[in-house]
């Protein structure tokens, strides 16, 4: 009777072996490979926000009109100048923090907080700001307009 | 060549001569004699003044010396000369005389642009139409005359730090007289403004944070023509700075109201020396609150401000949820810099709401507020979604580590058959 | 099947030549063998550090500009990118981690002596790269942390004497550190540094395979007074499935402490800005760093920062050549060299909590 069992076990165990072995590897395998081959797909968002950003698109923005667009982590203002000129710079005010804004009727930058302004290149000419407003490289590509950190040394 | 004994002479008598020529103006050879501040540098106060100090001065460092403004001669040293009628000498100066004599310079556009054609000429004029110029023709001298402000024989420009005219020391100036009770007890009007700005949050950004555009004594009340501003003028000068919030005041219920009832506007809730950092306290109706001063409990005016009040609050407590959820889900090494940046958004749209405040209707503040509570309400989903991929992946992780352990011990049982 | 490819493959390449040796290779088995697994442990980490590597190429930008938001970008958008990077960057630390152990293992197991002083030299070596991989790469996302501990660290290699400051600005792409430092150590971590690294495993892999496992002194000594004694396992398959059962306990590691653990990403690096209070390197530094640290401004003469310098080249040229100064026979099992180890390991965990701890 001892004799019958030893193989039926000898095969039991060979097979439990075989399944957690063979179940092993393809679960552990398939654990490691799911992450990488979903990391090789490219996420749809591919914009870094560091360096450039698309701030506009052209027609967005009237003459003699701003808007404020995202800039890596702070807020960007976008002029539209009667010229057909544009311009970026920072918009975070330099006195307090608040965001400024475009004046049509002052044709300068605004800041309603305390009525600080600035004019179109960023300098500080009325009010409590303390210093000028950092300014951003502007370039058309195609129909959008680009805003670009200004290059570091 | 200086071998030579007569060449050795003579180089001898060229050095000395030079030696003196070169140390006779430290001396004071050379330099215009001042009689006065060489008698005067010794004598103790009141009569005191040092070359020192007087060096200091913005005048003396532009030519001008003691006799420019006192009369006399000062190159003589002989007292009935220096200070005698003949010179001109004029002694101390009377009080009620000082603006004039100051003026007598700083009020000509033709000699003081020969100076700095920057600097303005109406000093006088303004002058007269002040408190303190209407008082001083009636005979008062206690109050304030040019030196008192600008100190006498150390006049600094404002830009100076040290200068008592400069925005940073304006309100100590000031406060030398104003708030002396003593001094001001004649003329029955409060001594507290300067211990009162001293709390402000306008001193704070001055003195503080060295913010020099903040307001002090002069901005609000001029300074060569000072005057209080008229009780009806008092939105007007807020306005300068606070323009959004004066700009809704002005449209709203109350602007009439003040102006009707003689009320100083800005001035009835902020109070006008001791302007603190204002805070949703002020609508509540417990200590702090301002609106129950006037409002009965329970009409409109009281829940249009529960509902003000009410608003604020929630969104304020959902930025402060968002900040939370964001700060755990940081701390368990989840990446939310994203929607941190957003927070910063929301914390606007708050501050925007508190400005809208002063157009004192719920609906338009109300229209900020949701403004702010969606960005708030994003940044907290963000918070907690965070979290739910932080446990996800911890899942994940479970998932993975049964994984191996099915693998360590399929290949242990392996290697024990190998090896039985 | 893979018999048939097997077969397919010798009747080109004459395979049973090359893979007999290796069927034959034996591993002594004793009360230390478990030593033996260090080594495996380290080039398997090397492997993952190669594959979550070249995982991260696919994003990463190195140029001032855009590092730090490329690896921002890893970390939150790329499906699974904050598990490679927590992976690459845990990796890292374990991997250096292990190469100690496996170079402290083989000090106090005398494994160094002769016939093996080559393999030695050729693991210290390595050892180096692997921390000029740590250097390099700890620069890479460029935040504040990793570009002040640079601009500390290619300092003092600039207070070597003569040969210090072209070294640094040979280092730095220039007399400071700025985004041509940063594209230079990105150079030296994707392709100098693996090149190098790759024939010196490739030279220690073979010299190891060619003169087999070392035995501790003890034990040899017992095996040969009784050859009865000697105990060993094939190394392929059981050495090599134990292996990789510690290769799997590894792994399993390294995705906790990713999950549980992710790396931080810190703060963009501001060039201009101030040093923040109490920089420190990592920890594998920390002990260099503590000593010379210690040691005063000026000693006698010399200037104290030099002093240390020069002390720890030393220190390192003598470590890289230690087995030529011990003699083929000892008198003892336990020489000198036993106790200069366990001075070396004592003082180096010393000096790095105390590294840790200080302000």
């Amino acid at each position: 009777m001892c004799a019958d069992h030893i193989p039926q076990t000898r095969t039991t165990r060979r097979r439990a072996i075989g399944m957690f072995l063979g179940g092993g590897v393809l679960a552990s395998l398939a654990s490691f490979l799911y992450p990488v081959l979903r990391f090789l797909v490219p996420p749809p968002v591919v914009d870094l926000g560091g360096d450039e950003v698309v701030a506009a698109k052209v027609g967005d923005l009237k003459p003699n009109s701003g808007g404020i667009f995202r800039f890596g982590s702070r807020p960007g203002l976008l002029i539209l100048e009667s010229d057909g000129t544009y311009r970026a710079l920072s918009a975070t005010c330099t006195h307090l923090g608040c965001t400024v804004q475009y004046r049509a009727d002052l044709r300068q930058i605004w800041c309603p907080c305390h009525n600080g302004i600035y004019d179109l290149s960023g300098r500080n000419v009325s009010g409590p700001p303390p210093r000028p407003l950092d300014a951003f490289d502007v370039h058309l590509r195609g129909d959008e307009i680009v805003v670009s950190r200004k290059r570091e040394a | 060549m200086l071998q030579n004994k007569r060449c050795q002479f003579a180089a001898a008598r060229f050095a000395v001569l030079t030696g003196l020529v070169a140390l006779a103006p430290c001396l004071g050879y050379g330099q215009a004699v001042n009689s006065c501040l060489d008698c005067h540098s010794a004598m103790p106060a009141p009569l005191g003044v040092t070359q020192d100090k007087f060096s200091q001065d913005i005048h003396a460092q532009k030519g001008l010396t003691c006799t420019s403004c006192h009369g006399g001669d000062s190159s003589s040293y002989d007292p009935t000369v220096a200070m005698g009628s003949k010179a001109g000498f004029k002694g101390k100066i009377d009080r009620r005389q000082i603006p004039d004599l100051c003026g007598s310079c700083h009020s000509n556009p033709n000699l003081m642009r020969q100076y700095d054609p920057s600097l303005r000429t109406d000093q006088l004029a303004e002058y007269h139409t002040s408190v303190h110029g209407k008082r001083l023709v009636t005979g008062d001298t206690k109050v304030a005359v040019c030196i008192d402000c600008h100190s006498v024989h150390d006049i600094r420009p404002p830009s100076d730090p040290r200068s008592t005219v400069n925005p940073v020391n304006v309100a100590t100036t000031c406060s030398r007289c104003h708030a002396d009770a003593n001094y001001m007890k004649q003329y029955g009007i409060p001594t507290d403004q300067f211990a009162k700005y001293n709390t402000s949050v306008h001193h704070d950004a001055l003195a503080v944070r060295g913010d020099l555009s903040a307001p002090t004594c002069t901005t609000c009340h001029g300074n060569h023509g000072a005057v209080p501003p008229g009780v009806d003028k008092v939105q007007n000068v807020c306005a300068n700075c606070h323009v959004f919030q004066a700009q809704m005041y002005a449209k709203s219920t109350h602007s009439k109201v003040f102006q009707e009832e003689g009320l100083p506007g800005c001035v009835v809730c902020h109070s006008n020396h001791g302007i603190h950092m204002p805070s949703d306290a002020m609508l509540s109706t417990g200590p702090g609150g301002v609106c129950m001063r006037c409002h009965a409990p329970g009409d409109h005016c009281d829940r249009a401000r529960a509902s003000i009040l009410d608003n604020l609050t929630q969104l304020d407590g959902t930025i402060k949820q968002a900040d939370d959820a964001l700060r755990l889900a940081e701390s368990s090494g989840m990446e939310v810099s994203e929607a941190r940046l957003s927070q910063d958004q929301a914390r606007d749209a708050l501050t925007k709401a508190r400005v809208t405040i002063h157009s004192f209707q719920a609906a338009l503040v109300d229209q900020d507020i949701q403004v702010g509570m969606k960005i708030a309400a994003a940044n907290l989903k963000a918070g907690k979604d965070a979290m739910i991929e932080r446990n996800h992946r911890r899942i994940g992780l479970g998932l993975c580590l049964v994984a191996i352990a099915i693998m360590l011990v399929g290949l242990w049982l392996y290697i024990r058959k190998l090896e039985s | 099947m893979f018999a048939a490819l097997y077969r397919w493959l010798d009747e080109r390449l004459h395979l049973d030549g090359l893979i007999a040796p290796l069927r034959h290779k034996t591993v002594p088995t004793h009360r230390l063998s478990y030593w033996y697994f260090f080594g495996g442990i380290t080039l398997f980490l090397f492997i993952v550090q190669v594959l979550t590597g070249i995982l991260l190429l696919l994003y990463y930008r190195p140029s001032a500009n855009e590092a730090f938001e490329s690896v921002q970008y890893i970390m939150t958008r790329v499906q699974f990118g904050w598990l490679i990077r927590s992976i690459h960057s845990w990796s890292a630390n374990l991997m250096i981690f292990t190469a100690f152990v496996h170079m402290f293992s083989v000090l106090f197991l005398k494994a160094y002596r002769k016939p093996r002083e080559m393999t030695w030299v050729s693991g210290v070596l390595l050892l180096f790269l692997v921390m000029g991989f740590g250097f390099s790469g700890y620069l890479l996302p460029w935040n504040k942390l990793a570009f002040f501990a640079t601009t500390v660290g290619t300092q003092m290699a600039g207070q070597v004497p003569i040969i210090g400051q072209p070294m640094m600005v040979f280092l730095r792409g220039g007399p400071q550190v700025t985004g041509a430092t940063l594209t230079r150590f990105f150079g030296f971590h994707v392709a100098v540094l693996p090149g190098l690294v790759v024939v010196l495993i490739a030279i220690h892999l073979f010299l190891v395979q060619r003169q087999g496992m070392s035995v501790p002194p003890k034990v040899e000594a017992a095996w040969t007074a009784n050859p009865s004694l000697r105990r060993e396992m094939r190394f392929f398959p059981n050495f090599l499935l134990r292996e990789l059962m510690a290769w799997y306990v590894a792994i399993g590691t390294l995705g906790a402490l990713a999950a549980l653990f992710p790396w931080n990403l810190g703060v963009k690096a501001e060039p201009f800005a101030s040093a923040p209070a109490g920089i420190k390197p990592e920890w594998y530094f920390l002990f260099m760093y503590q000593t010379l640290k210690l040691i005063p401004s000026k000693v006698w003469i010399v200037d104290g920062e030099v002093l240390g310098i020069l002390g720890c080249s030393l220190a390192g040229l003598f470590w890289l050549l230690l087995p030529f100064f011990e003699s083929d026979k000892p008198a003892r099992t336990r020489t000198w060299i036993t106790g200069l180890g366990v001075f070396a390991l004592v003082y180096m965990i010393v000096m790095s909590v105390y590294g840790y701890v200080a302000k």
